[in-house]
């Protein structure tokens, strides 16, 4: 039986093929180095409010010494991820690599907090928390200078790590200040709630741009799973409770609500740290934009094999 | 000045994986490790279809990622264009490998051979355990490359400073040599084709030259 042959005019076949080809996700990083960002962004900031609001009280040394400890348990998981573990000094070696950055002020952080808690200094208040904040900054930073995972990459992820790590500070104290800091319980629901909202208005802007960016399907799909509950849980309740707590009706229960805001506010920002760092970093994969013309001129005869010199040509 | 880079005309590239194979054996990676491998892409949909098939590795980028984002000071970019890394200073944070577009870099953290747990004589031979737990990558033969300098020989001319996925091409679709000579095999061959670079939106500037069509 004849078959016929199908015509297949070369000029009609598509020119390019889809980006991200064989985009995966990276299994270097696991939830170890999540733990690092999600350590150093809850302690740092925390650092940070303990600073602007304890100076000077008792409850200062409580507060930096479980900032100092969020930060450490965090240091401790990426220290525990590397693959040569005893040559960590080395990470000091380049000073204009973010992550070389952040060690110096995890650094720097410890050495000027530590003596905090024995001798009390107004200066070195500000700047511990001042290093806090700075450290959170240092995390955002290593993630965007990572050009290998488009999630991370675009610009919208650094306002969205610092906004989450200050969240995450605030949601701490939020639940540790009745007991610990029970001065801060006027001024830290309307803060707390400022947080949240500009939280959630730059996870929106931050889901936009990597639609708009175009990232794998992969990684947009474990975000755009998460944005319900993460608005949800992390935002909407929390802003809530605190909206509650102002209620007259409610004063008695205004340490209370505040705290579980707090948690849910503190929570939300790990669980958005989570994925980001371990589900959505997939990488971009490879592109194809031109198609390999076939069939017709190509340079010349065949080279020679083993030798590619100009005669080959 | 010396800019070594890579041509590829995939074209010409039939997919047999030679390339792969030939890195393999020379740089004794281990199984699950690959510094050079032939991707085998199809497109489009019945009966609009084609198969394309492109090899990639480092890149060896003038604007390397991994290189910035290093906090070692391992990974280095040299003045002949190469992007090499210093296993002894590497703490293996993977750091470099979300930095790369290019899924160009591995760690293995343990040992592993290819019959079992231990290692065949040609493998016992060429364990490194300084590989171990650090970042690896293509380095485009640099011990290749770096002998020209006492031997006078030509990269990209000559096979024995030439990097051995470019002498192991049975179809020569790949061509190696220096950009700013341009005698060179490359700044020839590129001035008489079209071509392109994978992500050069990043602005990382690589290396690797993908020829798809002539002028």
């Amino acid at each position: 039986m004849m078959m016929t042959k199908p015509a297949f005019p070369a000029a009609a076949l598509s020119t390019t093929v889809p980006r991200h080809l064989s985009a995966r996700r990276q299994n270097y990083w696991d939830w170890r180095a999540a733990g690092n960002f999600i350590g150093g962004g809850t302690g740092g900031s925390l650092l940070f409010f303990t600073a602007w609001v304890a100076q000077g009280s008792g409850a200062f040394i409580a507060l930096a010494l479980i900032a100092l400890a969020v930060m450490a348990v965090g240091l401790t998981c990426v220290w525990l991820e590397i693959g040569r573990p005893w040559r960590a000094l080395n990470v000091f070696r380049h000073s204009t690599s973010w992550m070389t950055r952040e060690a110096a002020v995890a650094t720097l952080l410890f050495a000027v907090t530590l003596p905090i808690l024995f001798f009390a200094n107004a200066a070195l208040f500000w700047i511990s928390g001042l290093l806090g904040l700075l450290f959170v900054y240092s995390q955002a930073r290593i993630l965007t200078a990572d050009k290998g995972i488009p999630a991370w990459r675009h610009p919208r992820c650094v306002p969205l790590m610092l906004s989450t790590g200050l969240c995450e500070g605030a949601g701490l104290l939020a639940l540790l200040a009745p007991w610990l800091a029970p001065a801060a319980g006027n001024w830290l629901p309307p803060l707390l709630t400022g947080l949240i909202v500009a939280r959630v208005l730059l996870w929106r802007e931050y889901l936009d741009g990597l639609r708009q960016a175009g990232i794998p399907r992969g990684a947009l799909d474990v975000l755009q799973a998460l944005d319900r509950p993460f608005v949800v849980v992390g935002h909407a309740v929390p802003v809530a409770l605190l909206l509650v707590s102002w209620l007259d009706a409610a004063a008695a229960l205004r340490p209370l609500l505040t705290a579980l805001a707090g948690f849910c506010a503190l929570t939300a920002g790990w669980a958005i740290k989570y994925n980001l760092v371990r589900r959505a970093s997939w990488n971009q994969g490879f592109a194809l934009p031109h198609q390999p013309v076939r069939g017709r001129k190509t340079a010349t005869m065949a080279p020679t094999a083993g030798r590619n010199d100009a005669a080959s040509l | 000045m010396t800019r070594y880079a890579m041509t590829i005309d995939l074209r010409r590239c039939v997919g047999c994986q030679t390339c792969t194979a030939a890195c393999k054996n020379a740089n004794a990676t281990p199984p699950g490790v690959q510094w050079r491998r032939v991707l085998d892409l199809e497109s489009g949909e019945f009966p609009d279809v084609r198969r394309s098939f492109m090899p990639v590795a480092c890149m060896h980028c003038d604007e390397p990622p991994c290189e910035n984002v290093c906090p070692t000071t391992a990974t280095k970019k040299r003045a002949d264009g190469l992007v090499t890394i210093d296993y002894d200073l590497c703490i293996g944070c993977a750091n470099c490998i979300m930095a790369c577009p290019y899924e160009a870099r591995s760690i293995a953290h343990e040992a592993h051979f290819a019959y079992g747990d231990k290692p065949i004589a040609s493998e016992a031979v060429r364990f490194d355990p300084g590989r171990l737990a650090v970042a690896t990558k293509c380095s485009f033969c640099k011990e290749r490359i770096d002998l020209a300098a006492t031997t006078g020989q030509v990269p990209g001319r000559d096979p024995e400073v030439t990097p051995v996925c470019v002498n192991s091409c049975m179809s020569g679709a790949m061509k190696f040599g220096d950009l700013d000579d341009p005698q060179s095999v490359v700044s020839r061959f590129l001035a008489e084709t079209r071509q392109f670079r994978i992500h050069e939106e990043l602005g990382t500037g690589p290396g690797v030259y993908y020829i798809w069509d002539a002028p």
